[in-house]
């Protein structure tokens, strides 16, 4: 996907003034944070089971070479063929070369980040095949030539209406305004294109070490048509996704949907281990599976190694007062929030997406969420001082944090520049505008200080 | 407490409440003088290295610490009106010197005797008087660093509880950022202004005389975001001078 995130100030910008942007992003504290808690409420022991969801994840990337080798062997005895990609371009390669070695004409698709993060379907379009994304999400998305704003609802930032107008136009039909009957008309043109399709291709929430097998927690149902129906079906997973048993797998499923939708369970979970056996009633023919790396054994044995841990349930954006605020198109990539403030960077450069981990307040509510403790904040700090490191921020703020380090280390020092500015943000006060304060001062009065500093006046009451 | 074993508090009244309100430095000298502490005020503080460490300039943050460590090295206890500066000593001064043998022992212990102003009150001190007084309803904001990294929101509710006159109201997302977030505020000023909007309405709507919080960086940037909303008539106050009230 090509990255967007150096306009990320624009489009928030424009973001905050997009009222409609803004009413949906006014639903997120209903549809996913209260139905977030009521689901965790229904745990016995949420933090229990968060250390014991962390640990696993930790378990599997400590030494993700063997589990990958064991899922790997697992894998091709079940009857898949595992492929080994390095870069987004080595995945899309090796998908157009199965398509065509299985002359393929039309594939559908299952929802899937990390086709995203390839731009998988802009690919294959170009090389020829017809590609149909079948969430309806998605397949909204799709219509109308956008990308998603969020991992889990790709299209929370769409209404209703623009909704209705987009099908009118798209499918040619009378336009529609009763969601259920909007979701009626999507089917019936998805429908086919299921019966119709060569190949499926589908993401993965896990990849089973033990047993070679490919989990799907999905709400749709088009996830299993998309991997059952077509002759062939290609799962495409980053190397992290692996745990090494399904009973890992069964632990962390609790906290999937609860994090990420507020669920219980989903309403479908697939365990799609190798192709159609004797005297099965469906499933594929063929089935490959794409292992995906591109940056990600990079953060192996770093300080960046816990955001290998993430599961994709999108708790943090969903907590995430300034993605609750902006929405997910101002990050500019694939993952959007906290998430994404870690991920851009390290996948995409990053020196193309400067302000993602400085676009925080720290607030922490990211990390209290996140159900395998993915440290968030520690790491975009990190990547703060990477910037520092790599001269990738003003020389106004590099300037500005070096002086104020200096004199922050000289008390004397520190204690007139103090006094002078108490006593000219007083002199001050009560204007509307102040060099180098005009982002606060655009949206907030300027504070006005007592006029002399604590130190002074405890001297003065306190003479030795 | 009593006189002989009253411990020897160190007041770090952090750089905002030196440049912005001394005022609630010394309503926190009264309400640790009032709980019987013998309070000392290091002269020569400065700031505990946040805004360097947070800005990703760790070297900086690691200096302050150990001049921080210095000047507070006879104190029993170090009380900090601010959640947020109390987390940085308690919380990330152990993570800046987790390599550093020579010195980790020492910042160990300076922040595992660093408390929050009202935990401290709530911990150590048995409050049974306080000096303020608060006619009217109050809103109590959860400020982000406080909550989450010192789990700071029953305490300063327990001594408002005991505030003559005072009655809390809770306002919707009480523990939801208010923006501010240090130099966040200013860098992203649009998407901050946004948050402390969201902020201001959550206050509105519990109608209280005033919004109450234990850092002055969150009370500045909703007291901005309030004027310039128009609102002149919510007060904002930090805990710490509401429990103290005005001094005699």
């Amino acid at each position: 996907m090509q990255i967007t995130s150096a306009e990320f100030k624009r489009k928030a910008s424009a973001a905050l003034r997009d009222t409609q942007l803004q009413h949906a992003l006014g639903r997120m504290q209903s549809h996913f944070v209260d139905k977030r808690a009521a689901a965790m409420r229904e745990l016995p022991d949420v933090e229990a089971l968060r250390d014991a969801a962390t640990a696993i994840r930790a378990r599997a990337l400590r030494d993700l070479d063997q589990y990958l080798s064991q899922f790997e062997r697992a894998a091709t005895a079940a009857g898949a063929e595992v492929h080994w990609a390095e870069t987004a371009e080595d995945a899309n390669r090796i998908i157009t070369e199965i398509a065509r070695a299985q002359s393929v004409r039309k594939i559908v698709k299952s929802k899937s980040m990390v086709t995203e993060e390839c731009a998988l379907n802009e690919h294959l379009e170009r090389e020829g095949f017809e590609v149909v994304e079948t969430d309806l999400g998605e397949y909204i998305l799709q219509l109308a030539h956008e990308p998603p704003s969020h991992i889990v609802a790709p299209v929370m930032h769409k209404n209703k209406a623009e909704i209705a107008t987009l099908f009118e136009e798209k499918h040619r039909r009378p336009r529609l305004d009763d969601i259920a009957a909007l979701v009626g008309e999507a089917r019936e043109i998805l429908r086919p294109h299921f019966l119709t399709a060569d190949m499926g291709i589908s993401g993965a929430n896990f990849l089973i070490a033990e047993t070679g097998s490919v989990m799907l927690f999905t709400n749709e149902g088009n996830g299993r048509l998309a991997t059952t129906l077509p002759r062939v079906h290609v799962a495409i997973a980053g190397i992290e996704k692996v745990v090494p048993t399904l009973d890992d797998a069964a632990v962390l499923a609790r906290l999937l949907p609860r994090s990420a939708t507020g669920q219980s369970i989903t309403n479908y979970v697939s365990v799609l281990t190798g192709t159609r056996r004797d005297g099965d009633l469906d499933g594929p023919q063929h089935m490959h599976i794409v292992l995906l790396d591109n940056g990600r054994s990079r953060l192996l044995g770093t300080s960046m190694e816990p955001m290998l841990r993430c599961i994709r349930c999108g708790a943090c954006m969903n907590h995430c007062p300034v993605y609750q605020n902006i929405g997910g198109h101002a990050y500019g990539w694939v993952y959007p929030g906290p998430m994404g403030a870690v991920l851009t960077p390290l996948y995409a450069g990053i020196e193309k997406s400067v302000d993602l981990p400085n676009a925080s307040t720290f607030c922490g509510a990211c990390v209290a969420v996140c159900p395998v403790k993915i440290p968030l904040t520690d790491l975009m700090r990190e990547l703060r001082s990477r910037q520092l490191a790599q001269g990738l921020r003003s020389s106004a703020e590099r300037w500005g944090l070096r002086a104020w380090s200096w004199a922050a280390q000289r008390p004397n020092v520190y204690a007139w520049i103090a006094r002078a500015a108490a006593r000219l943000l007083r002199r001050l006060s009560g204007r509307r505008w102040l060099p180098g304060l005009s982002n606060w001062t655009g949206g907030r009065d300027v504070p006005t200080p007592e006029g002399r500093t604590f130190r002074e006046l405890y001297r003065d009451r306190h003479p030795k | 407490m009593n006189a002989a074993t009253a411990p020897r508090v160190g007041l770090f009244v952090t750089c905002l409440v030196d440049l912005m309100r001394p005022r609630i430095g010394f309503a926190a000298l009264r309400l640790l003088e009032t709980a019987g502490c013998r309070v000392v005020v290091p002269d020569a503080q400065t700031c505990c290295g946040q805004p360097g460490y947070n800005a990703g300039e760790f070297d900086s943050a690691r200096a302050l610490a150990l001049k921080l460590a210095d000047e507070f090295a006879d104190c029993e206890y170090v009380v900090v009106p601010s959640g947020s500066c109390a987390g940085m000593i308690r919380v990330h001064y152990p993570t800046l010197f987790a390599h550093d043998a020579i010195h980790r022992e020492r910042v160990a212990q300076l922040a595992a005797r660093t408390y929050e102003l009202t935990d401290f009150l709530v911990r150590f001190a048995n409050v049974t008087a306080l000096p303020g007084r608060f006619e009217g309803t109050l809103t109590y904001h959860d400020a982000c660093s406080g909550l989450r990294e010192l789990g700071i929101q029953r305490q300063p509710r327990a001594l408002l509880a005991k505030l003559p006159g005072a009655k809390l109201v809770e306002m919707p997302d009480a523990t939801t950022c208010c923006g501010f977030g240090g130099t966040f505020s200013n860098k992203y000023g649009e998407i901050s202004s946004a948050m402390a909007g969201r902020k201001c309405a959550a206050i509105g709507q519990t109608g209280a005389d005033a919004v109450v919080a234990g850092d002055l960086g969150c009370l500045l940037n909703i007291e901005g975001r309030l004027r310039r909303l128009g609102d002149d008539n919510t007060k904002v106050l930090h805990v710490a001078e509401v429990l103290a009230g005005e001094p005699e």
